[in-house]
């Protein structure tokens, strides 16, 4: 990671009221150092052969001080093994670092959605889980565990963490809940909110509510020019693609946007932070599911441990209460307590029939034509 | 060896470190990017190697590349011109300050010391529809209602030049503080007004700094990418931009490293030009 990233992840920190402004430019002094040590080390570690510390890679913020504070911590405790923390803005750019890496460099990732699970698979980037040492996986929802499977049969490299939703955030002084209801995904196309509309700059979602803008099935649209059309009337319209969870907080809490989707767990901290923000996931809103995938070349007896503490259930909870997204864990066999079941998306069945998942294959399959496309509709092609 | 084999061969002597350092840190790694800029993605995982010349096509065809390469050139040159309007007077004022130069230098540096992404952020800050601007102007009574001033091509511009103006500052402060002062009280005493004296003398003499501090900008400029992120709309992007999103968004190595060689031939043509007219000696010169 190069000191401007690791600068940008820590104000992002700070934005969210994780560290102190004093720890704010305390850190910001010893995140270059922090990194000029971290590397060379964990080289040496692995040159030696001998497991000395494991790298861990999320996506910062609140998620990362949960993790920290309730399984790595006492992970290193236990087994004197170190866990290193890196955090990334999102899937597409961390697999460009892990394939420009040397085997080992990177083993634990905290990865969104099953198409990036059968992305690492087709780059040849998955290990082999040996699930006998993980037992708490047994607790785990078999719904969320087959989305897996269905892409490595024989074996699996990656332990589900938990789930939410990409659906419609808005404020409620601008936009009532009869009118989010009502138009529903259109709303974003919706030119009475011009120049107050927002978006992520992220070529899946655009499409995904282009087809639901379109009337289509997000997992098989039929007509791509008319959601190819939906996502220009999208453009035209709005005022800024947000490239980050601390972004898109900022852009809604600073009333600079109206609308836009939103991560449900992002939302739910608005809220809890005082702002009037509303939710709503439309019929067939972008539902996901989020994995500690374990790369290809890592110590796996070390990353095995580190996975069976991280889905123990007191580390589940709070780490899930911490990011506001609910934890993979079968609600119908473990208790998740009080404050689990209220977060945005939390499916008490264990089912997750209520949610419509990104179908790996499908989204896999056009990603090279539709991820240069929308760069060129995004400048207004 | 003789005395003359010896004498030859000691400049080259000395220069091995530099020339291992800039070989293995540049010219390698650019071979790389060369020999990947021929090879094609793979929608199954690993590129395909070879010597095809369709990602370079595509770079030199496409209008969608040419446009936004000249857009970029648009708002390089726009900042550029806008850092030299605006740092001349700064580096004047610091170039004939007395007692506190000094001070005015550690000023000028303070930005440095500050990461690019913040200081680039804290236009949010100000400009925000809650920011402290809006804020001022609505408690002024000069609007009734916040206007919306951000994400726009005049913010990366604006975020562009907050963070380029300390570079041209600097050098056309090296160029004024070498030029003797007494040149301009002889060019009074020869009957030239103070004006006069400036555009006839202490211009002219001060154009290396100028020239090289514009070349900075320029560059530094057209190479940016995190600007347009931060301050631009949906649509404002740099040519950086379409590398970044090549390479990491939609993880096409081949072609991403096409467009970088694409930017670095166009910027390494415009530094010809600049040799051509104003000479590398001059850059030397302004940066001192």
């Amino acid at each position: 990671m190069d000191d401007t990233r690791r600068y940008e992840r820590l104000r992002e920190r700070f934005q969210n009221g994780d560290i102190s402004r004093r720890s704010f430019f305390g850190l910001l002094g010893a995140a270059g150092a922090a990194y000029g040590l971290q590397m060379p080390f964990a080289r040496q570690a692995f040159a030696a052969g001998d497991v000395t510390q494991v790298r861990f890679d999320g996506w910062g913020g609140v998620v990362s001080e949960a993790f920290r504070k309730h399984a790595f911590d006492p992970y290193t405790a236990k087994t004197g093994i170190k866990v290193i923390d890196g955090t990334f803005p999102g899937g597409d750019e961390y697999l460009a670092q892990v394939r420009a890496s040397k085997a080992g460099e990177y083993n634990i990732a905290h990865l969104s959605g099953v198409f990036d699970y059968a992305r690492y698979h087709s780059f040849d980037l998955t290990s082999e889980l040996n699930i006998d040492n993980i037992p708490n996986m047994a607790n785990v929802m078999p719904a969320l565990m087959n989305a897996f499977k269905s892409i490595t049969p024989d074996s699996l490299s990656a332990a589900p963490y938990d789930y939410g939703t990409t659906g419609l955030a808005y404020n409620r002084k601008f936009i009532s809940d009869d009118e989010m209801k009502e138009k529903g995904a259109k709303i974003l196309i919706d030119a009475k909110h011009k120049g107050k509309i927002g978006g992520w700059s992220d070529w899946r979602t655009r499409m995904w509510y282009a087809a639901l803008q379109t009337g289509q099935d997000p997992n098989d649209i039929k007509d791509v020019d008319a959601a190819w059309d939906a996502v220009r009337q999208h453009r035209d319209l709005a005022l800024k693609y947000w490239a980050s969870g601390a972004e898109l907080m900022s852009l809604l809490s600073e009333e600079e946007i109206h609308v836009t989707e939103g991560w449900s767990g992002r939302i739910y901290a608005l809220q809890e932070q005082g702002h009037d923000i509303g939710y709503y996931d439309p019929p067939n809103g972008f539902g996901w599911q989020e994995c500690l995938f374990v790369l290809k070349g890592s110590p796996m007896a070390a990353c095995e441990e580190l996975l069976n503490f991280m889905l123990d259930r007191d580390t589940s909870i709070a780490v899930a209460e911490g990011q506001s997204y609910p934890p993979a864990l079968d609600p119908t066999k473990v208790d998740l307590g009080d404050k689990i079941p209220k977060l945005p998306a939390f499916d008490a069945t264990g089912t997750l029939s209520g949610l419509t998942f990104a179908n790996p294959a499908y989204w896999n399959g056009n990603e090279a034509e539709w991820a240069k496309e929308f760069s060129r509709v995004q400048r207004g092609y | 060896m003789s005395i003359e084999q010896r004498e030859a061969r000691q400049p080259w002597i000395l220069l091995t470190p530099a020339l291992t350092a800039v070989g293995l840190l540049l010219i390698v790694p650019l071979m790389f990017i060369v020999v990947y800029s021929f090879w094609l993605k793979s929608a199954a995982g690993a590129d395909t190697s070879g010597l095809f010349l369709d990602n370079w096509k595509e770079a030199l065809t496409d209008r969608f590349y040419r446009d936004i390469l000249l857009n970029t050139l648009k708002i390089s040159a726009i900042t550029t011109l806008a850092c030299a309007v605006l740092g001349y007077p700064a580096a004047y004022f610091i170039a004939r300050s007395r007692g506190n130069k000094l001070i005015l230098l550690v000023l000028l540096m303070l930005p440095f010391w500050i990461s690019y992404i913040i200081r680039t952020m804290s236009w949010i800050n100000i400009l925000g529809i809650s920011g402290a601007l809006n804020s001022a102007l609505v408690w002024l009574g000069l609007i009734s209602e916040p206007v919306q001033m951000l994400y726009n091509e005049t913010t990366v511009i604006l975020g562009l030049v907050h963070f380029l103006l300390p570079f041209m500052v600097l050098n056309i402060y090296v160029s004024l503080d070498g030029i003797d002062t007494n040149l301009e009280d002889a060019a009074l005493s020869l009957g030239a007004t103070r004006w006069q004296g400036f555009l006839q003398v202490t211009l002219p003499l001060s154009m290396p700094g100028l020239a090289a501090g514009g070349l900075l900008c320029f560059v530094l400029s057209a190479g940016t990418y995190i600007t347009p992120v931060i301050l631009g709309g949906p649509r404002d992007a740099m040519f950086a931009n379409l590398v970044y999103e090549a390479i990491i968004k939609q993880l096409n190595w081949p072609l991403g490293s096409a467009l970088s060689l694409l930017l670095l031939v166009v910027l390494g043509v415009l530094v010809l030009i600049y040799n051509r007219y104003l000479g590398m000696a001059q850059l030397a010169k302004g940066l001192g």
